[in-house]
């Protein structure tokens, strides 16, 4: 039932509303309203009452083991958003003067300090308000730097072929052309053609290290030998920093330019969907594009950095200072973890995973990458599954949520056909983890016994499997009161 | 540990599963070259208490302030019922509902938004959101070059926020799209003259409205003018504000993209962030809009049910050749959005849009009958902003009145030239009537005592803006 089925015409909220008031007078008429809003008139119990049912019908970390690969799924320290939400930080507006923020500016410089650590870069802009601008501000670095210097033939970006859809997206917002890499059976580029595709026009190569597919590559030295050489820059997706958390910076592995999504790495929560943050970090030669505002400090006064300092920025990606709200949370999470707890992030990351696989891979499911080590995450492949039951990676993660487990990452990287990438990440626990083997051991029996059990999953679910092409086909976005057609 | 539940019996039995002799073997493929010793630059771990008091500590050192700044961020009242909502960890703690079975709860609540934001805007149909207003707006901007498909000039007022001209600018150019600054005129508007000459062969058209001075722009026209000029049209509106005022669906035939920022729908100030953007279009435009959008569909059983769709646009499907790189909306704000939104209903919502209205009108009475102050476009209408001009330099201004706890505004100088003596001030409905008096008594001491005695120059090193 929808929040509008339960509207009432004339149904007020009282507490909630400034008094009534006369339209005013100064408004010309033609620039005043005239279509009724469509909102519902709801009381503030039946409002509490539903969204409150609403939440009900998710899975979550809080309530369910949620191993979705690459997306680092860990426990959102309660901490983390009360601390944020303290009245001083929340009611301060964004152009408020700096001597009105400094508690909160220097928590942001303090995080800018934490992550050029962790990451080996010279310097860092919190700005970009998710991964996906993260990348877009390094790209547009790349871009800005190669103009800066008179090189602009360089037009295409490299990116291997298991990359993150939105590596590729990015580059081509950026105006570059993309040159997909292949990727050899043991999940590390392929660096013949890797030479064969980098050139005078490569302005730079976009890599995540581990990959998508669970495993670190190992020529990554001479992966950034090859594409500097060339007169490329290296860009660092930090997706899967998890993994190498205080045991490997991207900067020792000649990264020149990099984002992290403080969502995963720093446990910041998704919200279901957002809002993240994917602050960027750079080396020495880059740092004058850097996009602004950044904080800086002088004497124990901390300051706003903006274009008037720096010229060659590449701008403005927010229209005040990103998601400022979730840099504090990301802030309280790393002061918690603290020096010591970093590298224990990634050694318990990459112990909780290599455990599941081993398991699974007792229990007879593929990985994807026989004999590789699994880093934070882990790559199956469940083609075999498909060919003897027709069980395909659809209907075991569906199956999956029958049994209280979020499904795995499925269908990605599109290079491996019916794929699971599993990430436990170091907060869940052995019996969690055993937990969802004994489940996985449960699938497995079903789809060779009872395969329609599976096709027909979830069944214990508010909704059963949902009718996708009609959802494309009969565009059904917006409700409309009933004697209306919808649109 | 902090978060880390594993005891050392755990390690163990997990090691031997593994076959491993210890956790540091699992990384045994990673070149030992690159293997880091340790940080230097973290601090050593905190405990909750500790942390406590070190945020709190900083918060309350920033203190409370009486606040009249708007210019894009507004001070409304949240109901308390909606962040103890969106905090459940059952919308806080999710991710991007991917699977729709486990998800109903975040994917119903995006239909309820998009309803929501497209009644709001006047406009068919709303994607799930998107970051902030100002990169909305230039998403805008780049579907309506996709949809134009000619040309690729697009037509920026001078009324828009200076802000999100700059972040235009720093997202579009990559795509070779030209942005061309319209004109205001001495009515603190678009100048209209102008436009029309500029109009001719251009892809879109911006109007903003309210405009970043807080006046109404002739909306209607101007798209009409647009119409005629065949370029697309892009409203640019305060949410609030759409609850009184015309929303871009009536302005003449109708604008082709409504975006702005979402941050007056229970999204506290918070320095800035996180907020929402958002976006709704006309119908045949919905294949070029970028960002998630929630469609409504049945499950296997026929029963009501709610999956992200039209997914052929975006960047997991599409890659390279997708609307946008955007892979998330702002979820847990939109959840804040929606919740308010039901709270206030369309009553609500009108009368916080007449409350700011009408104390803002107050504010600008009230602050106009002070010597040496005026109202800079006397005879433009405004929503919830005015700007005033003040024969005292304004940093000077607002630093006295910072020191009596309250924040004036925002200064003009930075951003307009034309405008040194500006300062854009707001009144929500947030401000009483006492608020408006103790600001404008604390504001007649600073200008009078200027005129009398004026100060000797000193170093503004006080920032005011980002």
């Amino acid at each position: 039932m929808l929040i509008f089925d339960r509207s009432q015409p004339g149904r007020v909220n009282a507490a909630q509303m400034p008094p009534a008031m006369d339209l005013p007078s100064d408004i010309p008429e033609a620039l005043l309203r005239r279509q009724p809003l469509v909102l519902p008139e709801v009381s503030e119990l039946q409002a509490v009452r539903h969204y409150t049912r609403l939440s009900q019908r998710n899975f979550s970390i809080d309530t369910h083991f949620y191993p979705l690969g690459s997306c680092t799924m860990k426990y959102n320290p309660r901490a983390s958003n009360a601390l944020a939400m303290l009245p001083g930080f929340l009611n301060r507006h964004p152009l408020a003067p700096e001597s009105t923020g400094q508690g909160f500016l220097a928590c942001l410089f303090e995080l800018q300090e934490i992550l050029k650590d962790v990451t080996g870069m010279r310097g860092v802009s919190l700005t970009p308000m998710a991964g996906a601008q993260g990348e877009f501000a390094g790209v547009a670095m790349i871009r800005a730097y190669h103009k800066a210097r008179g090189d602009e033939a360089r037009d295409e970006i490299l990116i291997p072929k298991a990359a993150h859809g939105t590596n590729p997206a990015t580059a081509a917002m950026c105006g570059y052309r993309v040159h997909e890499i292949d990727v050899k059976p043991d999940g590390d580029i392929d660096l013949a053609a890797l030479d064969a595709a980098i050139g005078p026009r490569t302005a730079g190569l976009m890599l995540t290290n581990p990959s998508t597919l669970g495993v670190f590559d190992r020529h990554i030295l001479d992966i950034a030998q090859r594409v500097h050489k060339a007169g490329g820059l290296l860009y660092y997706d930090g997706a899967n920093l998890n993994a190498i958390l205080g045991q490997v910076k991207p900067g020792d592995m000649g990264f020149d330019v990099i984002h992290l999504n403080l969502h995963k790495t720093f446990s910041t929560p998704h919200g279901g969907g957002g809002p993240g943050a994917g602050p960027v970090g750079v080396s020495e030669r880059l740092l004058p594009f850097l996009p602004v505002p950044i904080v800086g400090e002088s004497r124990g006064h901390y300051y706003w950095i903006t274009e008037k300092t720096r010229p060659q920025s590449i701008g403005r990606l927010s229209t005040f200072m990103g998601n400022a709200g979730v840099l504090l949370r990301a802030y309280v999470y790393a002061r918690l973890i603290g020096r010591e707890g970093m590298p224990r992030i990634a050694q318990y990351a990459v112990l909780n995973a290599n455990y599941l696989l081993r398991k699974l891979a007792a229990l007879g499911f593929e990985p994807a990458y026989k004999g590789r080590r699994a880093t934070h995450e882990f790559l199956l492949t469940l083609k075999n599954l498909k060919d003897t039951t027709s069980v395909t990676a659809m209907d075991v993660a569906k199956r999956l949520l029958d049994k209280g487990y979020h499904a795995p990452t499925v269908y990605f990287p599109l290079m491996v056909p019916e794929c699971f990438l599993i990430e436990p990440t170091e907060t869940e626990g052995l019996d969690e983890l055993d937990g969802f083997i004994a489940a996985m051991a449960e699938i497995l029996l079903e789809a060779r016994t009872s395969p329609d059990v599976l096709k027909g999953a979830p069944h214990t679910l508010p909704v059963r499997r949902l009718d996708e092409v009609r959802a494309a086909r009969e565009l059904n976005l917006t409700w409309t009161p009933p004697h209306k057609t919808h649109s | 540990m902090p978060f880390i539940p594993h005891t050392p019996a755990d390690t163990a039995a997990m090691l031997e599963a593994i076959g491993a002799r210890s956790v540091d073997e699992l990384f045994d493929e990673i070149p030992e070259a690159l293997r880091c010793g340790p940080l230097t630059h973290v601090p050593s771990a905190l405990t909750e208490q500790q942390i406590s008091r070190l945020m709190q500590e900083r918060a309350t050192a920033d203190g409370t302030f009486l606040n009249f700044i708007g210019a894009g961020a507004y001070e409304h009242h949240i109901p308390a019922a909606v962040w103890e909502i969106a905090t459940r960890g059952e919308f806080y703690t999710a991710y991007t509902p991917y699977q729709a079975e486990a998800s109903q709860g975040t994917l119903q609540l995006l239909y309820e938004f998009q309803t929501m934001i497209a009644s709001l805007t006047g406009m068919d149909v709303s994607n799930a959101s998107l970051y902030d207003g100002s990169s909305a707006l230039a998403e805008a901007v780049l579907m309506a070059v996709r949809l134009h498909g000619n040309s690729r000039r697009v037509l920026m007022p001078e009324t828009v926020h200076p802000l999100y001209r700059q972040v235009v600018e720093a997202i579009v150019t990559a795509q070779s799209i030209v942005l061309e600054t319209v004109p205001a005129g001495e009515d603190g508007r678009t100048d209209m003259d102008a436009l029309r000459k500029q109009l001719p062969g251009a892809a879109a058209l911006v109007i903003p409205q309210p405009n970043f001075f807080g006046c109404l722009e002739d909306a209607p026209e101007m798209v009409q003018l647009a119409q005629e000029a065949q370029a697309l049209t892009i409203g640019l509106v305060n949410p609030i504000a759409c609850a009184l005022l015309a929303p871009p669906g009536e302005w003449g035939p109708g604008c082709d993209i409504a975006v702005g920022e979402g941050q007056s729908l229970g999204a506290p100030l918070s320095s800035g962030g996180p907020y929402f953007g958002f976006m709704a279009c006309k119908r045949p435009h919905v294949r070029q809009m970028p960002g998630r959008i929630v469609g409504r569909t049945v499950d296997a059983e026929g029963r009501d049910a709610f999956t992200l769709t039209l997914q052929a646009r975006e960047q997991h499907i599409r890659r390279s050749k997708a609307t946008s790189n955007i892979c998330t909306n702002q979820g847990l704000l939109v959840t804040a959005a929606t919740i308010h939104m039901a709270l206030l209903g369309p009553a609500g919502l009108r009368q916080v849009a007449l409350a700011s209205h009408a104390h803002t009108k107050r504010l600008v009475a009230r602050l106009t009958a002070i010597a040496g102050i005026r109202l800079a476009y006397p005879n433009t209408p405004f929503f919830h902003e005015a700007v005033l001009r003040i024969d005292a330099p304004v940093p000077d201004v607002l630093r006295a009145l910072e020191a009596q706890g309250i924040l004036g505004g925002y200064a003009l100088s930075e951003a307009f030239a034309a405008l040194a003596d500006g300062l854009l001030v707001c009144a929500t409905e947030t401000k009483t009537e006492a608020d408006i008096e103790r600001y404008a008594e604390q504001l007649e001491r600073i200008v009078s005592k200027r005129r009398m005695e004026p100060p000797c120059a000193y170093k503004d090193n006080n920032q005011r803006s980002l």
